[in-house]
């Protein structure tokens, strides 16, 4: 059984838009997300800028009880918001608490990277230390634990199909995508929540800033800090966010007659082993390469239909490397190659929130006909040169956009590619 | 301090978490914390924990298991606070 999938809804909390339209019109006006977070300075990071979504709390009170907020951080507010957006925009009411209704046809892959360190670091990791496990309570857990968010967004929406998070580090949000759309697509599932969130914690960050792959050199400009395939790129910026697709089969979303902004047309997963290149921190450009290739053979199309790429592209060193990959998978040349951007030039690097919220993105691209510019890239690389002609500095109207492929990479040298086409009723 | 002022305040505590919120318009001391409010089972530790910060007390998990009915917790506090 091999079902078309289409996507129905879509829910968005970003650092530079929370809303579908905000988004939209930041994305449109090359709107940085990106802001110096006081912390940080106190704290002696390298990196003190960051992409937070700000007004999230004055959101989540109007959603969310009293008992609701409290067993719910940053991560958990993020996800759940655009869960309920997403749902909402598709056309389905919230359902009441007491209403034992449950929706059997539908279920959720919401994937987090790295988790709720805000609440460890904060609670669960002082608390106990100091003798107090006792007064840790009971929403510790829930908050902490891998399933957090699509947990609570079960509970939220009465989803009664299968309910999991995945984690694949910076691939997480994208790989959601895949594994909802092949269930509906297997005929599992009716409609999945699909995407992936990330907290706002200088826990989670701390890490990677010891890592020395965030970005130094701009904390006095930080709507400048993010630069993938830029010559002075020294870094990612660190992000949070969520973004939620609603995906649905075809028939179910013909039946009640739903408002289809595109259509999932394939994707591809796999992993470079750490060899050739790879390793935990480094992709294997052959895996990247044949994850791109395995993702255009599945949505049956050919390389030449691509009209524009939203690649990974994290402002590293290896932001050349992935289109010299992109170039070789798809056998285009800089003549000929589709538009390239990099969402996290305005939002950073939202972790396992990252491909979600590019994902909405490139519907939203698909939908509006724009690819959005891909900002603070005026210096390319020296290396990539060549395609400076494809990567838009300014919002790029395309009324004749219609495929769109958008790829993750992460730790562990894991890859997502998704191919993503415009729906013409 | 006063039962009244107990009371307000313990039931103030537990709406929190009750998510039967029209019950919350008629409580009574007999009102039952768990069937009645439909507060989570899971949440009763919570809602000693606020009893601890708000009235500063300690409560112990026997006496914390005690607990069934609006009633019963503000017994509990008007004891520990005395």
């Amino acid at each position: 059984m091999s079902r078309r999938v289409v996507i129905t809804g879509l829910g968005v909390v970003a650092p530079n838009g929370v809303g579908l339209e905000a988004y939209e019109q930041a994305l449109r006006g090359g709107v940085s997300g990106i802001r110096h977070i006081p912390l940080l300075d106190e704290l002696n990071f390298g990196c003190r800028v960051a992409g937070v979504p700000e007004g999230v709390d004055a959101i989540a009170e109007e959603r969310f009880d009293e008992g609701e907020l409290k067993a719910m951080n940053s991560n958990h507010r993020f996800g759940c918001i655009s869960a309920l957006d997403a749902w909402a925009d598709a056309g389905f009411e919230r359902p009441a608490h007491e209403d034992d209704h449950v929706f059997w046809e539908a279920g959720a892959v919401i994937g987090t990277g790295i988790g709720g360190l805000d609440t460890a670091g904060e609670k669960l990791i002082p608390l106990t230390d100091a003798g107090k496990v006792r007064r840790l309570g009971s929403t510790v857990v829930e908050q902490i634990m891998g399933s957090g968010v699509s947990a609570r967004v079960s509970g939220l929406l009465a989803l009664g199909n299968q309910v999991t998070s995945n984690s694949s580090a910076c691939s997480t949000g994208a790989e959601a995508v895949v594994e909802g759309y092949r269930r509906i697509q297997d005929g599992l599932a009716e409609r999945m929540l699909c995407g992936g969130s990330e907290g706002s914690s200088h826990y989670i960050w701390a890490g990677f800033d010891s890592m020395r792959v965030l970005c130094r050199d701009f904390n006095d400009q930080p709507e400048r800090a993010s630069r993938p395939m830029s010559a002075t790129a020294g870094g990612f910026v660190p992000g949070s966010g969520a973004g939620i697709l609603h995906l649905e089969s075809l028939e179910s979303a013909e039946a009640r007659g739903a408002r289809i902004y595109a259509e999932v047309l394939g994707g591809a997963l796999n992993c470079g082993g750490h060899r050739g290149g790879g390793s935990m921190t480094a992709p294997n450009p052959e895996s990247v390469r044949r994850c791109i290739r395995q993702a255009v053979e599945a949505a049956g199309i050919s390389p030449d239909e691509i009209d524009a790429i939203n690649g990974h592209l994290t402002a590293t060193g290896a932001d050349a490397g992935e289109v010299a990959s992109w170039a070789a998978a798809l056998g285009r040349t800089p003549e000929n190659f589709p538009a390239i951007t990099s969402t996290k030039s305005m939002i950073g690097h939202g972790l396992g929130a990252a491909g979600a919220m590019e994902c909405v993105a490139c519907v939203l691209m698909l939908q509006g006909g724009f690819v959005h510019p891909s900002i603070n890239s005026e210096d390319v690389h020296p290396d990539i040169e060549a395609f400076s002609a494809s990567i838009p500095q300014q919002a790029l109207e395309m009324p004749q956009l219609r495929t769109l492929i958008k790829a993750g990479f992460g730790f562990g040298d894991v890859n997502v590619c998704v191919v993503f086409r415009k729906w013409d009723s | 301090m006063e039962r009244s002022e107990i009371r307000d305040k313990v039931v103030k505590i537990i709406g929190a978490y009750a998510k039967d919120k029209e019950a919350m318009g008629s409580v009574t001391e007999e009102t039952n914390i768990l069937e009645d409010l439909k507060v989570n089972s899971a949440r009763l530790v919570d809602v000693i924990l606020d009893f601890e910060d708000a009235f500063d007390i300690e409560v112990e998990d026997e006496d914390a298991d005690s607990v069934n009915t609006v009633g019963d917790a503000v017994n509990l506090v008007q004891a520990k606070v005395g």
